[in-house]
C-alpha cells in the first residue's frame, strides 16, 4: 500500500504522471489547469523527472507536439481546461484518428462566454465525438489512479488510442484531499514501458497522416470506430488490475444505493458526492431514491447502464452543460438513447444545473427530486429539460 | 532518372526519398524543390509536412511517395508537430529508450502553412530552440485550394481573391519578408533557394540540417498553373525571380547575412513579370512602382550583408 497524504489534487495529479515516467508534456497556462502544470515543470527542473517539459505557445500548438511525440514513441501528457480545449479542438480529433495514445487530463471548465474560469461540464461536451476515450472522476483519489490507468489504457496495442481524464476545475483542482500515492513497484507492476504499435523511424519508413479519397474514408472512419468500441474491454481489463493492484475497484458506472430504488440521479464527475448525501436524506425520508455515477462516457457503456438501471422507474439526469436549441443536456440526450425501445423503459428527466461553477446542495437535489416526480405524474408539463436554480 | 548521366545530374545524388508517380500539375517546380530536399537530406530523417499541395499529391491513402518516415497533421501545425517529435526524439534518446543516430527533423510547408495560419506554431518552435529545419515552399498563393491570395503573395498579383479589376491592382499588399522575420528570431542559420539554382538549394539545405537549433530554409517555388504560365517556362522564371533581384538568393548565418547569387546588374522585373498571366494587367505605371520597391529591398539586403 501506498502512503496516505494531504495535498492539493493538482499536485497529486501532475506526481502521478510524473512517477508514470512520461517522456514529453506540452501544455499551455489556463486555469484552472495551471498547477497540475506548474508542479510537472518543477519535477523536470528539480532533476526528479526526466522529461522534456515544452512550454508551447498555444494549446492548439500543446496538441500538435503531443501528436510529434507521441508518432515518435515518446509516453506523452497534455493538460487543459475550456477554451484551450476549444482551441486545441482541431487536433484532438485528429490525435484520435491518427490513434496516438496521448494523456490528457481536462480540468473541467465552462466554455466562454460569458467569460467564466469556474466549473462545468461544457468544454469536454464540445469534443464529445473526438474519438477520445472519455473517463470522469470523483476524488482526488480517483484522479491519481486514472492518471495511471489512463496511460496503461492508451498506450495498450490494442487500444492505441487517446485518453481524457476529466476532473472538475476547483472542486477537485484546488483541493486538498488525503490521497494515497503509489509505491513505485506498483506503478512498476501495473504500467509497463511504451511500445509504440507504429512508430517513426527512418530504419522503418511509414507514412502517417495521409490523405483519404472518398473511396476509402469511410472505411478509415468505421474502424476507428470498432477501435473505440473494442477497446472497452482492455479498459475493463486495467481496472480490474488496477483493483488488484490498489484495493479501488472501479466500474464503467457506479452506483449508490441503488437496492430497490424506484428514482435515480445520474451524475458524471464530483456532483456524485453531493447527491449522494441527498440521497441518504431521501432514503431517511423513506422516499426510493439511488443514485447511478457514469464514470466511463466513451465509449459509452450502454450495457452497464441498462443493467444498473434495470428496476428503475425513473432517471433524473443531471447535466452540466448545454446543448442549444436542441434535446437538453448532452448527457440527457444519450441515456434516452441508451433506453429507447428497450422493454422496461425508465422516464428520464433532465436538469441542467451547476453551471460555472453555481453552488448546487444536497438540498437542491431534494428539491429536484419533488420536481421530477411532479413531472412525471404529471402534475406539471412534461418538459424535455429544465434549467434548475435560474433566479427570477 | 537514376540512370540518366547528363551533365549536372551526374553530380547530383541519384537515390530519391521523395519518389515519382505523385500527383503534381506538370512544371510544378515545388515538388521539384521537394525532391531536392529530400535528395539533400538522405534517410536519416523524419519529415512533418503541413496540409497544402504536397501533401495532397504525395499520400493519398494507401499510396505514398515517401520513403523516409513522413507525418502529416494538420494545415497550421507543422513546426510545432516536428517541435514535438524533436523533444521526444531527446528525451527517449536521453532515458536510453532509443539509439542517438543524429536523425534530422524536417517541418515543411507552403506559404499559407508558413506565413500565415502556422505562423504562430512556426514563430513558437524557432522561439524555443528546438534542433530541426523548417522548409518553407514559396509558390505565392493558396494554390491547394485555387490560388487564393495569402500574405507571401507579390503585389499586383492577380489571384482568385484578390482578382484585378476596374478598381483592384491584384494583390494590394507587399509580399510578407518571411525570411526576414525569421532572422527576426534570431536562429543560427537562415537561407533563400529556389529549384532553378539545384546546386545551392541542397547546399543551404544540408547546411541548415546541419546546425544545432532552428535552421529555416524559404524556397520560391514556381507554380505554373497559378502563376498563369506554360509549365516548361517554370526553371526560367525562377531564374529570372532571382536574376531581377525579386527573390534574391541569401543566406544568414549567426545573423551574418551574405548573397549566395550576385549578378553585376539586375535585369528589369518586367522581364519576370510579363511571361506571367498573373501580372498581365498590370500598367507601365505599376511596373515601375514595383521595379523602385525592389531595387529598395535588394539594397537594403546588400547593405546588410555589408555590415
Amino acid at each position: 500500500m501506498g502512503k496516505r497524504v494531504g495535498v492539493e489534487v493538482s499536485i497529486a495529479a501532475a506526481d502521478a504522471v510524473g512517477m508514470a515516467n512520461v517522456d514529453v508534456v506540452a501544455a499551455y497556462p489556463i486555469t484552472p489547469q495551471t498547477h497540475i502544470v506548474e508542479h510537472l515543470s518543477e519535477l523536470v527542473a528539480n532533476g526528479e523527472l526526466d522529461a522534456e517539459f515544452i512550454p508551447v505557445e498555444s494549446e492548439h500548438s500543446a496538441m500538435s507536439v503531443c501528436c510529434g511525440s507521441s508518432a515518435i514513441g515518446a509516453r506523452t501528457f497534455t493538460c487543459t481546461s475550456s477554451q484551450g480545449l476549444a482551441l486545441m479542438n482541431e487536433i484532438v480529433f485528429i490525435a484520435a484518428s491518427l490513434r496516438l495514445p496521448i494523456v490528457m487530463i481536462l480540468a473541467n471548465r465552462s466554455l466562454s462566454g460569458p467569460l467564466s474560469i469556474w466549473n462545468d461540464h461544457t468544454d469536454v461536451m464540445s469534443v464529445r465525438d473526438c474519438g477520445w476515450i472519455q473517463v470522469f472522476t470523483e476524488t482526488g483519489q480517483d484522479v491519481f489512479d486514472h492518471v495511471m490507468w489512463a496511460f496503461r489504457v492508451a498506450e495498450d496495442p490494442q487500444v492505441s488510442l487517446p485518453v481524457i481524464v476529466n476532473m472538475d476545475g476547483f472542486i477537485l483542482t484546488h483541493v486538498i484531499e488525503p490521497i494515497e500515492f503509489w509505491e513505485p513497484d506498483m506503478v512498476r507492476k501495473y504500467l509497463p514501458d511504451f511500445k509504440p504499435v507504429n512508430v517513426l523511424d527512418p530504419d522503418k519508413p511509414t507514412t502517417v497522416g495521409g490523405f483519404g479519397m472518398p473511396g476509402i474514408y469511410t472505411e478509415a472512419k468505421m474502424a476507428q470506430n470498432e477501435a473505440l468500441i473494442q477497446s472497452k474491454s482492455h479498459i475493463l481489463k486495467a481496472w480490474q488490475e488496477l483493483g488488484e493492484v490498489t484495493g479501488r475497484h472501479y466500474q464503467p458506472v457506479e452506483t449508490y444505493r441503488t437496492e430497490g430504488a424506484e428514482t435515480v440521479f445520474l451524475t458524471m464527475g464530483s456532483t456524485g458526492d453531493t447527491v449522494a448525501m441527498a440521497v441518504d436524506e431521501l432514503r431517511s425520508q423513506g422516499r426510493p431514491a439511488g443514485l447511478i455515477k457514469l464514470r466511463l462516457w466513451r465509449p459509452f457503456p450502454f450495457d452497464e447502464l441498462r443493467r444498473a438501471a434495470k428496476d428503475v422507474k425513473r432517471i433524473i439526469v443531471i447535466d452540466r452543460a448545454v446543448s442549444y436549441g436542441g434535446p437538453g443536456g448532452p448527457v440527457a440526450s444519450e441515456i434516452r438513447s441508451a433506453f429507447y425501445g428497450e422493454k422496461k423503459m425508465p422516464a428520464v428527466t433532465n436538469f441542467i444545473c451547476g453551471l460555472a461553477g453555481r453552488d448546487v446542495t444536497p438540498d437542491d437535489y431534494i428539491a429536484i427530486y419533488a420536481k421530477s416526480e411532479e413531472m412525471v405524474t404529471g402534475r406539471v408539463r412534461q418538459e424535455d429539460y429544465v434549467f434548475y436554480g435560474v433566479r427570477e | 532518372m537514376e540512370t540518366l548521366n547528363v551533365y549536372a545530374t551526374r553530380l547530383i545524388e541519384k537515390k530519391d526519398y521523395f519518389t515519382p508517380g505523385h500527383r503534381a500539375c506538370q512544371g510544378c517546380a515545388e515538388a521539384l524543390a521537394v525532391r531536392l530536399v529530400a535528395k539533400a537530406l538522405g534517410n536519416n530523417v523524419i519529415v512533418g509536412s503541413a496540409t497544402g499541395c504536397m501533401e495532397i499529391i504525395s499520400s493519398p491513402l494507401p499510396f505514398t511517395n515517401w520513403k523516409v518516415p513522413w507525418l502529416h497533421v494538420a494545415f497550421e501545425n507543422a513546426a510545432a508537430v516536428l517541435s514535438g517529435a524533436e523533444a521526444g526524439y531527446r528525451a527517449l534518446v536521453r532515458k536510453g529508450k532509443r539509439p542517438e543516430k543524429g536523425t534530422v527533423f524536417l517541418a515543411m510547408g507552403g506559404d499559407g502553412a508558413t506565413t500565415d495560419i502556422g505562423f504562430q506554431a512556426l514563430s513558437g518552435a524557432l522561439e524555443r530552440g528546438h534542433n530541426f529545419l523548417y522548409v518553407c515552399y514559396d509558390n505565392e498563393a493558396y494554390m491547394n485550394t485555387g490560388i487564393q491570395r495569402s500574405s507571401s503573395t507579390p503585389f499586383g498579383a492577380s489571384t482568385t481573391t484578390s482578382p484585378s479589376g476596374k478598381f483592384s491592382p491584384g494583390q494590394r499588399t507587399w509580399k510578407k519578408n518571411m525570411a526576414e522575420i525569421v532572422v527576426a528570431h534570431d536562429v543560427p542559420y537562415v537561407a533563400t533557394a529556389c529549384a532553378s539554382y539545384p546546386f545551392d538549394l541542397m547546399e543551404k539545405v544540408q547546411k541548415a540540417a546541419r546546425t544545432p537549433g532552428p535552421a529555416y530554409v524559404h524556397i520560391l517555388s514556381v507554380c505554373p498553373t497559378g502563376w498563369r504560365m506554360p509549365p516548361n517556362k517554370a526553371i526560367w522564371i525562377g531564374r529570372l525571380a532571382v536574376e531581377t533581384g525579386v527573390f534574391p538568393l541569401f543566406e544568414v548565418v549567426d545573423g551574418k547575412y551574405r548573397m549566395t547569387h550576385e549578378t553585376a546588374e539586375l535585369k528589369p522585373v518586367e522581364e519576370y513579370l510579363r511571361p506571367q498571366g498573373r501580372f498581365r494587367h498590370l500598367t507601365a505605371e505599376m511596373i515601375a512602382h514595383i521595379q523602385k520597391r525592389v531595387a529598395a529591398e535588394y539594397d537594403k539586403l546588400v547593405a546588410k550583408t555589408r555590415l
